[in-house]
């Protein structure tokens, strides 16, 4: 049948045709889905990002408003709207880096088989299944200054003078949500490191060990050249999905003490000022500044994944 | 020591101080949650270092505090569960009824526009969730959707689509063609090759596809929080934890009770089919 089918063909055949009605029938639910509930807010954002808007306005008229430029002008123009961007690319590149270097030491430190490996891998994946909300919460109880486990351990082991309010100040709260997305993400790189390891063929690196290269050296030359495109492609993944995160932080310091990242101011002009416009233009920003990233990525690694 | 016979030593000390920190910062956290929702607060307050629980003290009074209803004097986690459970239970089962069919029309079937809607559905899902999260917000309290768990499903169901689609659509490739075809003579049509033949086949992925939908409902925060932060009775457990939380009046070992309650379904669900989730998840990685 699909031999018979050619899109070129102007007068295509009964079978062609019946194949695309059935292929347009089966998509049609989740096109309509992702229509309805993604690609219409995502214009109307636009449109909300043009217009000045609150609450209130739209309830009673809709959106009716002439168009203009002030939100947008506000968002690029306000100081703190820099400085949480700049604090949304710390804490992407760093959580970024730091789980995908962590699952990778993961995944090879789980290459070769040992006793109780798979429960061992099971566990792994806990940090990155387990409700964010859960895990938050433990941490800040960990971490809290009054009674938290590290700060009675930090004081009467370490000799810290006084407990240290990890989520309080600058610029250890940066620091520590960065780690617990660290935490929380590493599985994430770990699951595909083990996957991509696993269908590597073992064959020439072990002709290099036997003509005695070292496994640094090994893995260097051999194990490492054959991950490239798998790093590459989770750095992509987690540095989009990190930029867009919301939850982790908000949950650990609401965006306080130096790390109010962008997501999250969005959150709090749209529902502490009901500013609906500032929210809508900034995160239109937001979404041209990541579009720009993906594009000058793609130009530059894009063509280089494809023949790997 | 040569450098080869140096390494050979380094390594595997590395190696198993790695798996050890591994396994205490995963575990750990874990273990800290159970054992602190089983104390009163004081233990807590009193002992904050304590790493177990001396067994007099040990009670399950936080676990019924926290799942009785706000009347009788707890936190109403149960009717938070029972929100949770029906909204993560019908946005897997309309997720999968829709991508299912779409997943095989993707995998097998040609047809005008498919390329195009391959590529939106990828770039669509580039732009952050509070980009869509305003003008649903917007859009739902005008249909009168605002504060109803039906938003929340809907938008669960689109966040899951991608994912699932090419969760499905991966497997669905891996089996033969020729299966189809053979039905095909038969006199089988397209619906019934996919209920009868390709349904059935690729039984375990939709089960792990199904089990990524529901923790992806089960634990999502933020439009539960911007649709029904202002209605309690219509609160996720995620939800209601993360509002408690913030609040200074409920015990923190209490909490820790609603968060083993939250986290216990999810991991159980997940120490069922771990290995096809991953399998699921890493679909086409191993290729490089």
């Amino acid at each position: 049948m699909t031999t018979t089918a050619s899109p070129v063909k102007p007068r295509r055949s009964l079978s062609a045709r019946r194949e695309g009605r059935d292929g347009l029938v089966m998509i049609a639910p989740t096109a309509l889905i992702v229509v309805v509930i993604i690609v219409v807010p995502i214009i109307w954002n636009v449109v909300l990002a043009f217009q000045d808007t609150s609450l209130k306005t739209i309830a009673e008229h809709g959106v009716t408003g002439s168009p203009t430029l002030d939100n947008v002008l506000a968002v690029v123009t306000a100081p703190s709207f820099w400085s949480s961007l700049w604090t949304t690319i710390i804490y992407s590149v760093g959580a970024t880096a730091g789980s995908v270097a962590l699952g990778l030491a993961a995944a090879l430190a789980f290459r070769r088989p040992f006793r109780g490996r798979g429960l061992v891998r099971t566990f792994m994946l806990l940090p990155y299944v387990a409700p964010v909300v859960a895990v938050a919460f433990v941490w800040k109880v960990l971490l809290n200054p009054q009674y938290g486990l590290l700060n009675a351990w930090g004081t009467s082991f370490l000799g810290w003078n006084a407990p240290i309010d990890f989520l309080g100040q600058r610029p250890l709260a940066l620091m520590t949500v960065i780690f617990f997305d660290i935490w929380r993400y590493f599985p994430f790189a770990f699951m595909f490191f083990t996957a991509r390891i696993l269908a590597m063929p073992n064959e020439i690196e072990e002709a290099a060990r036997v003509d005695g290269a070292t496994p640094s050296q090994a893995f260097r030359h051999i194990v490492f050249p054959q991950l490239v495109t798998t790093i590459a492609l989770l750095c992509l993944l987690r540095l989009i999905m990190t930029f867009n995160k919301f939850d982790d932080v908000y949950l650990l310091t609401g965006g306080t003490a130096g790390t109010e990242i962008a997501p999250v101011r969005v959150y709090d002009q749209l529902t502490g000022n009901l500013d609906i416009g500032g929210a809508a233009a900034n995160a239109l920003v937001l979404a041209v500044i990541l579009a720009v990233f993906l594009t000058v990525y793609m130009r530059f690694f894009g063509r280089k994944g494809q023949d790997a | 020591m040569n450098r080869l016979a140096f390494e050979l030593r380094l390594w595997p000390v590395l190696r198993w101080a790695l798996i050890v920190f591994l396994i205490v910062i995963t575990v750990f956290p874990f273990y800290y949650m159970v054992m602190l929702s089983f104390v009163p607060i004081e233990q807590l307050l009193t002992h904050p270092g304590r790493l177990w629980v001396p067994v007099q003290s040990f009670t399950a009074d936080t676990y019924a505090e926290v799942l009785r209803s706000e009347d009788d004097g707890g936190q109403g986690f149960a009717h938070f569960m029972r929100n949770s459970a029906i909204v993560s239970l019908s946005c897997t089962v309309l997720t999968l009824v829709a991508v299912i069919p779409a997943a095989y029309a993707v995998s097998r079937l040609r047809f005008r526009g498919r390329d195009t809607i391959g590529a939106m559905f990828l770039a669509v899902y580039m732009f952050p969730a509070i980009v869509i999260a305003i003008p649903l917000f917007v859009g739902f309290t005008k249909v009168g959707l605002g504060a109803s768990l039906v938003g929340l499903v809907l938008v669960y169901i689109a966040l899951t689509l991608p994912v699932s689609v090419h969760m499905l659509r991966s497997y669905f490739e891996t089996i033969p063609e020729s299966i189809d075809e053979a039905a095909k003579i038969d006199g089988a049509s397209r619906w019934m090759i996919l209920r009868r033949i390709t349904v059935p086949l690729a039984m375990p992925t939709i089960m792990s596809t199904a089990l990524y939908i529901f923790m992806i409902a089960w634990n999502e925060l933020l439009f539960a929080l911007l649709f029904l932060v202002t209605d309690r009775d219509s609160w996720t457990v995620s939800l209601g934890l993360t509002q408690l939380a913030n609040g200074i009046e409920v015990s923190k070992t209490v909490l820790m009770a609603g968060s083993v309650l939250l986290t216990v379904p999810v991991v159980l669900l997940y120490g069922l089919a771990e290995r096809a989730l991953t399998e699921g998840l890493t679909a086409g990685a191993d290729k490089g």
